[in-house]
């Protein structure tokens, strides 16, 4: 990745905050991005939301990266509107413990965004205060962006992937 | 079994309250939209929504196909505005590639952009008007609606889910024909749109039904991650067109209407006022086309853009970059971008994760009617019936980016 410069600022104060939980720091295409830990990741949120003035959340979403220790990648999109900022915030769970604090204490419209998430990845947002699915139907028993889950009936001859460049 | 949608078990005898299944087919919702809602008399208690009936997994198909066939899932999203969506999708490709385009390819992508918004904003406007009573309104601005269409056709063939454009550029030039259409509807639109506001803005009933329903105050707004005109209607000067311009957005002279209550009155002043505002883009676009180099319509980048067909079967090199593309061997950097658009509804973004794989590792799609809907069960809690009918026509949700 590029050198850290634009948002330099930023990327001081969090570490002189949070130290050695900020860790990763790279800024691909001018946004500033780096991995924390699920422990601190309510408190590295609120103080960016107070103090670094990141008061709209974009966006939250996971990644899987299977066979990993800690498979899921949650992802966080912050805004700040005022001085045209945006940040990304990753943190990486476990696949078998899934679990991470909920972001919905310090934005209400996190709620949905964190229901989408735990229904196509299976994460569980601890506190969250009505964690049901929300795309899919209830007894749909997995959670299909997992990639063990593959896209179409793996028992189909007539559709290889490779005949259609996949 | 659990099921999604709440199962009131309210066997109280006494109970005066009555549940309502506001939908998910109900014909005053325009969408497959369900709302369990608790009622006393006609004032909403509670509400609960439920979401995904037409919930396509476009993120995971995504996964498997390369970028170029990517473009038909986002017509799917935002129907009501494709193109937005299709373009949206080709500046992340571009922004992850390193792709610039040329300034006309710009241009010509603003007119597509903005026609497509006043689409948008003329659906959810005649709408508020339907509902509200006003079948008139509707029937006099929906036709242009059609005009907007018959451009897009031009352009690329497809009317609703266009497919418009190409990684890099459109995949031709818009032809005479085209830019004529264009400017007639830069002429004609402008008289209707004026009869329109003639007939709702100072319109008693309009504003009776209107005003002051639905309140939201931008602090609500923004815990809630409001975008769009919702957003705007509250009095935020958020649009991603200037705090993050795309598409040479920043070439251009042009307003950011604001409302001051966030109520149903100041979300249609705020896409009226867009409306207004798209038309003098298009109009500058149009003169700025002038003085650019004329028949350019792409990039120059042969590795990215797919060829046309009679090169394919002429020309060994645009064989060669064909194939490749076609089957997803393009060479795309090990990377993850976000870009974002301001479509009909608010920031449309795209997070895609690029492992340089033939497809995608992963991209999420940033749905503004999604995350705006959340706040409807709750906003209605204590409205009437009636308004919260039409709170939902203002908020413009679209089933499809809803559910994606």
């Amino acid at each position: 990745m590029e050198e850290t410069t634009l948002n330099n600022g930023i990327h001081v104060k969090l570490t002189e905050k949070f130290g050695e939980k900020v860790t990763a720091v790279s800024e691909p295409y001018g946004l500033l991005t780096f991995v924390t830990y699920k422990d601190v990741i309510v408190n590295v949120l609120s103080h960016l939301k107070e103090e670094l003035k990141f008061n709209f959340l974009t966006d939250i979403t996971a990644v899987h990266y299977p066979g990993k220790d800690h498979g899921i990648a949650v992802v966080y999109h912050l805004h700040n509107m005022v001085e045209k900022l945006r940040i990304r915030i990753k943190v990486f769970i476990s696949e078998q413990n899934p679990t991470i604090p909920t972001a919905t204490t310090i934005w209400k419209g996190a709620n949905w965004m964190e229901r989408e998430t735990y229904d196509l990845f299976g994460v569980k947002f601890e506190g969250h205060p009505d964690l049901r699915r929300i795309l899919n139907m209830d007894d749909l028993g997995v959670h299909p962006m997992l990639k063990q889950y593959p896209l179409e009936d793996p028992n189909r001859v007539d559709k290889k992937d490779e005949f259609f460049g996949r | 079994m659990n099921h999604n949608h709440p199962v009131f078990t309210d066997n109280d005898p006494q109970s005066e309250l009555v549940t309502l299944n506001l939908g998910p087919t109900h014909p005053a919702t325009h969408g497959v939209f369900q709302n369990v809602l608790q009622l006393d008399g006609e004032r909403i208690v509670s509400g609960v929504s439920t979401i995904g009936y037409i919930h396509r997994a476009f993120e995971k198909i995504a996964e498997h196909r390369p970028f170029y066939q990517i473009t038909p899932l986002t017509d799917r999203l935002n129907y009501c505005s494709s193109p937005i969506n299709n373009m949206g999708w080709h500046m992340t490709v571009e922004k992850l590639l390193n792709i610039q385009t040329p300034k006309r390819v710009d241009y010509l992508r603003v007119i597509i952009m903005e026609l497509s918004r006043i689409a948008d904003h003329i659906i959810c406007n005649t709408i508020i008007g339907q509902d509200t009573g006003a079948t008139t309104t509707f029937l006099y601005l929906f036709q242009f609606r059609e005009h907007i269409y018959e451009i897009f056709e031009e352009v690329c063939g497809a009317r609703l889910t266009t497919n418009i454009g190409r990684i890099g550029g459109f995949e031709r030039d818009f032809n005479d024909i085209a830019f004529a259409k264009i400017d007639k509807f830069l002429k004609e639109f402008p008289k209707a749109l004026k009869e329109f506001e003639n007939l709702l803005t100072r319109n008693r009933i309009f504003i009776d039904r209107t005003a002051g329903v639905a309140e939201v105050s931008k602090e609500t707004a923004l815990e809630y991650s409001w975008t769009g005109p919702l957003l705007r209607a509250t009095g935020v000067d958020y649009d991603v067109r200037v705090s993050d311009p795309y598409s040479s957005y920043q070439d251009f002279d042009f307003d950011i209407p604001v409302g001051t209550s966030g109520d149903i009155y100041d979300r249609y002043l705020v896409r009226n006022e867009e409306m207004w505002q798209s038309v003098r883009i298009i109009e500058q676009a149009v003169v700025k086309l002038k003085t650019e180099p004329k028949g350019i319509f792409h990039a120059n980048v042969p590795e990215f853009y797919l060829p046309p067909k009679q090169e394919v079967y002429n020309n060994m090199e645009a064989l060669i970059y064909h194939f490749k593309i076609v089957m997803g061997e393009i060479d795309a950097p090990k990377a993850e971008v976000y870009h974002a658009v301001e479509g009909g509804n608010g920031e449309l973004g795209f997070y895609l994760i690029n492992d340089g794989g033939r497809t995608p590792y992963r991209l999420h799609f940033r749905r503004p009617s999604f995350i705006n809907y959340q706040m409807f069960a709750p906003m209605s809690e204590g409205m009437l019936l009636s308004d919260a009918i039409i709170n939902m026509s203002s908020m413009n949700i679209i089933a499809g980016e809803l559910d994606a």
